[in-house]
């Protein structure tokens, strides 16, 4: 690439192309010597998968995996290594072949554009014209009753066999069962798992229970969808912390409260408790709740507050709930609010 | 014996040629030119990494029972003792611990699994900054597009299967975000689970997923994806004799045949490496899925962290102002649709259309088989790296506890840290990465003009010291000379000779701005009369003033 210094600056050249660069022999391709080592380096590569696969079928069958966590771990480093190794060799030599021993003269080839000749196109299109016509769709009589409820019953066809899939895969579609939950007036809190019920003495202050209803546990279906919303978390604060929400003064007892344990942004367990700031923490987002105020959102992506379970001693001081939760537990959907008959009836009967 | 081989093997080319005229398609393919570099590896790590996925998964399914009935564990491991589980944790814990083998398959198959979809997006982000996605490939984009997006789909259908305590609260989250969808959340999360949450049927029919419909999704479109980079043949890095009509490349075989064969076998071992000494997805150290319980400092899988990251994020409460909305008694819950279901959309779409938005500002029509180095395309190299930005800080904040905690943070500050870093880093970074990219092209400019500096300093004989610069060769002349240079074009007249109004002329102001935004700034190649003149002058001592001509490459600019 040498351009004359003599050329008038401005002057139309262009810089020239070098061609593709001169191969550099590598040392096997000059010297017979170094072609047979790498011959010999990369049978010895393959020979090393060799060895893989038989350290992989010797410790298959010759190690006791055992029954605890470390024997069986070792079983497996056994096993994997043999596994990479017998891989390894294979693709290790295979791309030492080809890197020493292999010709590697870069070729040239020329490439064709993407697009048909222009024959070719005008050839597609008056197939297409032609087969058009002979269908009767175009040409002298249009046919366009017969495109029409072609389209029509192509169009509608895949109802009949998606609709009855679709609607069914709902299960009974009864979506307002996410508005309640096992608690209701007289039903004990009780500790999650075992389902011993609590007695307002036995909570402490500071201390904090995980709560399901009395009777899940017995429950013969719908277990877990009923213990994934009626998870509770019970907390007693000194009650000069607690500071009492508007309407709630009967909901809680001496300082015990009890709040929702699933997460008002997309519904995790906020299992996490603070003792000393009082604050309720979901591990998943990190939503921070105030229990002693209301379980206000004060950090976090959550925006409503968890919904309280109005709660009551019974005669034989267990604790009980005086109902089921005044709102829908978890995340907001699109009718949260606009709320369902029974819930209303609910809420005028308290 | 040799010759009885040949004999064998040409007696069956023959019977097969016969009847399926084969012959024709091996002369096409045997001999097929490809380019070589290590960066083209990318993709071939992600299908090697999904035939070992195949692989293992299908001996996992021998054991595997996609079921929600609970039962009791009565196994080898006495931590679970009596713990009331569904068969598909049972299941997972009997392969483990019960079947020789069996703890290897899954560590492998997951370990595989995390592979595979990195090597997509890595792979992705390669086909990016070198505008591999130009026509005629823009199609293939999207089809590569289409199996990043299957990628996560596996990915979090299989993670869900063992019915963990990990995986299960993984689900919830992903029941709280459909939830939030308008209208139709409720039906939704219905349809998916067939019932209420978590039901008795989303195992099974996230199995059916996992095992069938996106595998066999993932194995079409990768049938697609490889037919389409055989048709249009590889693309080329710049360099001597490589041009946008023809390839430059070694055959297909025998030295890619060996090469890339080796490579599956080298990807395949590194992952049974992988799956032999580093524990992944321990479930049972989690426990069965539980919905009362949860632990601290748990992470998904690392693909799902950036959504994870935005809803963590994302404030329920900026001071005073709420969001989620009420609006005429309806719940529109932004704090879970802007992180989940509006900022991946947008940042899904713009990935999916990038080829399109490109072209529209370029305005250019031709085939593009000779990759761009990423400096010479400043604009689209900024652009990836405020994508890549934006995506990792998410990624960062769905780890936000773990770094908290490894670095004595506070959490809040540290998510403070973030909401205002997704703000200003990004197009920091647009900025920074434009204006390095730049330079770097300048630095391609002076080397061009002035050689290479030689440390040698020579006195002449008037008394004045230089220093001896050694001219480029003429393959790092061409390839930095040889880039195209494109200038923004302007919006036409809105009216014609003939004082007609043009139609369509907010969509070509449209254009016109994109591709000012690309193509206003950018430094001009050496141009021919340049490097004469700068060779006419080499050795004359007014380099400073030399230096500033060349300031008018940048005249564009205004």
């Amino acid at each position: 690439m040498s351009l004359e210094n003599t050329t008038e600056p401005g002057a139309e050249q262009e810089f020239q192309d070098p061609g593709v660069p001169f191969h550099r022999p590598r040392k096997a391709d000059v010297d017979p010597k170094a072609a047979d080592k790498a011959e010999r380096q990369t049978a010895a590569i393959f020979g090393l998968s060799i060895v893989g696969t038989i350290v992989a079928l010797v410790g298959y069958f010759g190690m006791d995996m055992g029954e605890s966590v470390t024997s069986i771990r070792t079983f497996n480093a056994v096993l994997g290594l043999g596994i990479a190794l017998a891989m390894l060799g294979i693709g290790i030599g295979a791309i030492h072949w080809a890197k020493t021993l292999m010709r590697d003269h870069e070729m040239v080839e020329e490439r064709h554009e993407m697009r048909s000749s222009d024959e070719a196109r005008e050839g597609a299109i008056q197939n297409l014209k032609d087969g058009v016509e002979d269908s009767g769709l175009a040409g002298p009589k249009r046919r366009t009753l017969l495109k029409g409820s072609m389209i029509t019953a192509l169009a509608i066809a895949p109802l009949a066999f998606l609709v009855p899939q679709i609607a069914s895969m709902g299960g009974d579609w009864n979506v307002s069962k996410f508005r309640h939950t096992m608690w209701a007036k007289g039903v004990r809190l009780t500790k999650d798992p075992d389902g011993t019920p609590i007695k307002a003495a036995d909570v402490t202050i500071g201390s904090a229970f995980h709560v399901i209803p009395d009777g899940l546990n017995e429950l013969e279906h719908g277990k877990i969808e009923e213990k994934a919303k009626a998870v509770v978390l019970l907390v007693r604060l000194n009650p000069e912390d607690l500071n009492v929400q508007e309407g709630r003064e009967d909901w809680s007892f001496d300082g015990i409260v009890a709040y929702s344990k699933i997460c008002t942004h997309v519904g995790c367990p906020v299992a996490l408790y603070e003792q000393q700031t009082h604050h309720l923490l979901c591990p998943c987002h990190q939503s921070t709740f105030d229990v002693a105020n209301g379980a206000k959102v004060v950090f976090g992506p959550a925006k409503r507050p968890l919904p309280q379970l109005p709660i009551e001693v019974d005669d034989e001081g267990y604790i009980v709930a005086k109902s089921d939760f005044h709102e829908p537990v978890g995340p907001s959907f699109w009718d949260r609010l606009m709320g369902d008959d029974s819930t209303d009836d609910e809420e005028t009967s308290h | 014996m040799g010759a009885k081989l040949n004999a064998a093997a040409s007696g069956t080319a023959n019977y097969v040629d016969e009847r399926t005229g084969v012959g024709a398609l091996v002369k096409y393919f045997s001999r097929k030119l490809f380019p070589d570099h290590w960066s083209f590896m990318l993709g071939e790590v992600a299908l090697y990494s999904f035939v070992v996925l195949l692989l293992s998964g299908v001996f996992i399914t021998a054991y595997f029972e996609p079921s929600m009935t609970i039962v009791e564990y009565d196994g080898p491991l006495e931590t679970m003792q009596g713990v009331e589980m569904s068969k598909a944790f049972e299941s997972t814990l009997h392969m483990s611990f019960e079947v020789p083998g069996g703890l290897l398959m899954r560590q492998i198959h997951h370990w595989a699994a995390l592979m595979f979809t990195a090597a997509i997006v890595i792979h992705m982000a390669r086909v990016f900054f070198t505008g591999a996605f130009r026509k005629p490939r823009e199609l293939n984009w999207l089809v590569g597009f289409t199996l990043m997006i299957l990628s996560l789909a596996g990915g979090f259908t299989g993670y869900s299967l063992p019915d963990d305590v990990l995986s299960g609260n993984g689900l919830r989250i992903i029941d709280g975000v459909i939830k939030s969808v308008p209208i139709l959340g409720s039906y939704i999360s219905f349809w998916l689970f067939g019932g209420e949450f978590p039901g008795e049927v989303l195992i099974p029919r996230l199995f059916t997923a996992h095992i069938l419909l996106v595998p066999g999704l993932i194995l079409a479109l990768v049938a697609v994806h490889l037919f389409l980079v055989f048709l249009h043949k590889h693309t080329q890095y710049p360099g001597g004799g490589r041009t946008h009509k023809n390839v430059v490349g070694l055959p297909l075989f025998p030295v890619y045949t060996a090469k890339a064969g080796g490579f599956f076998f080298v990807v395949f071992g590194i992952i049974a490496i992988l799956g032999a000494l580093f524990t992944i997805n321990p479930v049972w150290n989690y426990g069965p899925y539980d919905p009362s319980p949860v632990s601290a400092g748990t992470q998904p899988d690392w693909y799902i962290l950036f959504v994870d990251g935005a809803l963590r994020l994302m404030p329920g409460w900026l001071g005073p102002i709420p969001f989620e909305w009420h609006i005429f008694g309806i719940t529109l819950p932004m704090n879970i649709l802007i992180p989940a279901v509006i900022i991946p959309g947008l940042f899904f779409t713009t990935l999916a259309l990038y080829p399109w938005i490109e072209a529209w500002a370029t305005g250019d029509r031709g085939e593009k088989h000779v990759l761009d180095r990423p400096r010479n395309a400043p604009t689209r190299t900024g652009i990836g790296v405020a994508l890549i930005s934006f995506y990792m800080i998410l990624a960062m904040e769905g780890s936000n506890d773990i770094i908290a905690n490894l670095f004595h943070l506070s959490l809040n500050d540290l998510t403070w840290t973030f909401r205002i870093a997704i703000f200003v880093v990004p197009p920091t970074l647009f900025w920074v990465t434009k204006r390095i990219a730049m330079g770097l092209q300048r630095k391609d400019r002076e080397l061009v003009l002035h050689g290479h500096e030689t440390g040698r300093i020579v006195r002449h004989e008037h008394g004045e010291y230089i220093e001896v610069h050694e001219p480029l060769s003429d393959q790092e002349l061409w390839l930095r000379v040889n880039y195209e240079n494109i200038a923004p074009f302007d919006a036409p007249e809105e009216y014609n000779e003939a004082g007609v109004r043009r139609k369509g002329m907010r969509w070509q102001r449209f254009k016109a701005r994109l591709s000012r935004f690309y193509f206003e700034d950018r430094v001009e190649p050496v141009t021919p009369a340049e490097y004469a003149e700068a060779q006419h002058h080499h050795g004359s001592h007014d380099d400073a003033a030399h230096e500033s001509e060349h300031e008018l490459a940048e005249a564009a600019k205004d």
